[in-house]
């Protein structure tokens, strides 16, 4: 059907009076949904109908009609809506806000407890460090110490003192020669401390004639905690002796400074 | 707002779409219903009863069926004719018949601040007596095509033409 015809018709102008049947109505909805024209012209027909039986009402306050209406229908009143409204809102509201910095303080504790556990981890490593290390250190202590017992025990080992000599008589030494192993341990407990600058020298010394050879010195004889010291000794030793000498050591003995000597028996 | 939703928020009685409605057609179905009863008080308690009704009918409301203009125009014109067929109403008022729509507007009672006033003055002094009661009788007492041809002592596609010939002048003075 032509459009301008079926505008033209007058049909729309029953349809928004509401005067058609149902059947009709579908066909006009029909129409206005596939063609946009005939949409406005219904739009535009509409408007002029309520323009004209608006004029026709009685001036007065309509909404007084509409709070009627609500109150009849138990709705809410402007008034009260906000009131009714406004603590539901703000329950929620309240709520959240109050779940949000639970959690924020949460986040915050577990945080710093996060922090805190690093920290101790930290530590405890550092102190398994240490342990580690003192444990390393016993472990060579103990083998230090198992060595020197089986040293002691040794029937091979071949034990000499030596005695304080001159000023030096209150003093004393001991070597416990291992001829098998080319070496000896010294066990200096009995000397002092040496002065600044001067370190102990141990001499090994054949006596006929009487020739010294030097086998080192004690360079560590004051941080050395028991005082035993292994020396490589390859020498046939018929005696050993301890000098005092400046610090480096010196050529040969000096025999003011001899503080202690021993002979090997043989 | 688009009117569309406003009905489907209606429709799930929301109250602010509801009061919107309202104040779009309160006013046009308040003059449909006072130029049936032609009473300010009981125009107001048919208005009520319009409006109290179309709440609780929302659900049966389709836009294939209609226009919601025309659907509570409808509703509008039922609630104020069967007020005026109540034993009651009989007493107190008689000779209504004789009244147009256009005796109101005409009379300047209603037609206070309003901005289409003028326009709705002009066409109604200019309406011809055939727009009238055409007009009178489709859209303010909702009678069929038959209906207003048997009243009006006229053809049924007279009244069709005839009423779109009304319209369309009255869409030139209020519209345009």
């Amino acid at each position: 059907m032509d459009i301008k015809t079926y505008i033209e018709s007058g049909i729309l102008e029953l349809y928004v009076a509401g005067v058609l049947s149902e059947k009709e109505n579908q066909e006009v909805y029909g129409m206005m949904m596939e063609h946009p024209e005939i949409l406005q012209e219904v739009l535009e027909i509409e408007s002029a109908a309520i323009k004209l039986t608006s004029a026709a009402a009685p001036a007065t306050n309509r909404s007084k009609i509409f709070q009627a209406v609500k109150d009849h229908l138990g709705l809410s009143k402007s008034g009260k809506v906000v009131s009714i409204t406004k603590p539901k809102y703000n329950w929620i509201t309240y709520t959240g806000w109050a779940a949000a910095i639970i959690l924020g303080l949460g986040l915050m504790w577990f945080a710093n407890e996060n922090r805190q556990l690093e920290s101790d981890i930290k530590i405890s490593n550092t102190q398994i460090d240490l342990l580690e290390t003192q444990i390393e250190l016993s472990k060579t202590s103990l083998e230090e110490a198992n060595t020197l017992i089986s040293v002691l025990r040794d029937e091979n080992i071949t034990q000499v003192p030596l005695a304080g000599q001159g000023h030096f008589s209150s003093t004393y030494a001991k070597v416990y020669w291992d001829k098998t192993s080319n070496r000896i341990f010294l066990d200096a407990q009995g000397l002092p401390e040496p002065p600044q600058g001067t370190v102990y020298q141990v001499w090994s010394l054949k006596l006929s004639p009487l020739t010294p050879t030097s086998l080192g010195t004690i360079d560590d004889f004051i941080s050395d905690e028991n005082k035993i010291f292994e020396i490589e000794n390859t020498n046939e030793s018929e005696a050993f002796g301890i000098t005092l000498e400046p610090a480096g050591g010196s050529e040969t003995p000096t025999m003011e400074q001899l503080y202690t000597l021993g002979v090997v028996k043989s | 707002m688009d009117l569309d939703f406003l009905v489907v928020q209606f429709q799930k009685k929301d109250e602010k779409a509801f009061e919107s409605l309202y104040n779009m057609y309160s006013e046009s179905m308040h003059g449909v219903i006072f130029n049936i009863v032609r009473d300010h008080a009981i125009a107001e308690e048919v208005m009520q009863d319009v409006f109290i009704k179309a709440w609780h009918k929302a659900d049966t409301y389709s836009s294939s069926k209609g226009r919601f203009f025309t659907w509570i125009l409808n509703i509008a014109r039922n609630a104020a004719i069967d007020k005026t067929r109540s034993k009651a109403f009989k007493k107190s008022k008689q000779n209504l018949d004789s009244d147009f729509f256009v005796d109101i507007i005409a009379t300047g009672e209603s037609l206070d601040q309003k901005t289409d006033a003028i326009g709705i003055k002009k066409f109604v002094d200019k309406l011809a007596e055939k727009c009238k009661s055409v007009i009178e009788l489709l859209y303010f007492r909702g009678y069929t095509q038959t209906e207003a041809s048997e009243a009006l002592n006229m053809p049924v596609g007279t009244i069709k033409t005839r009423n779109r010939n009304c319209i369309k002048e009255l869409r030139n003075l209020v519209l345009n």
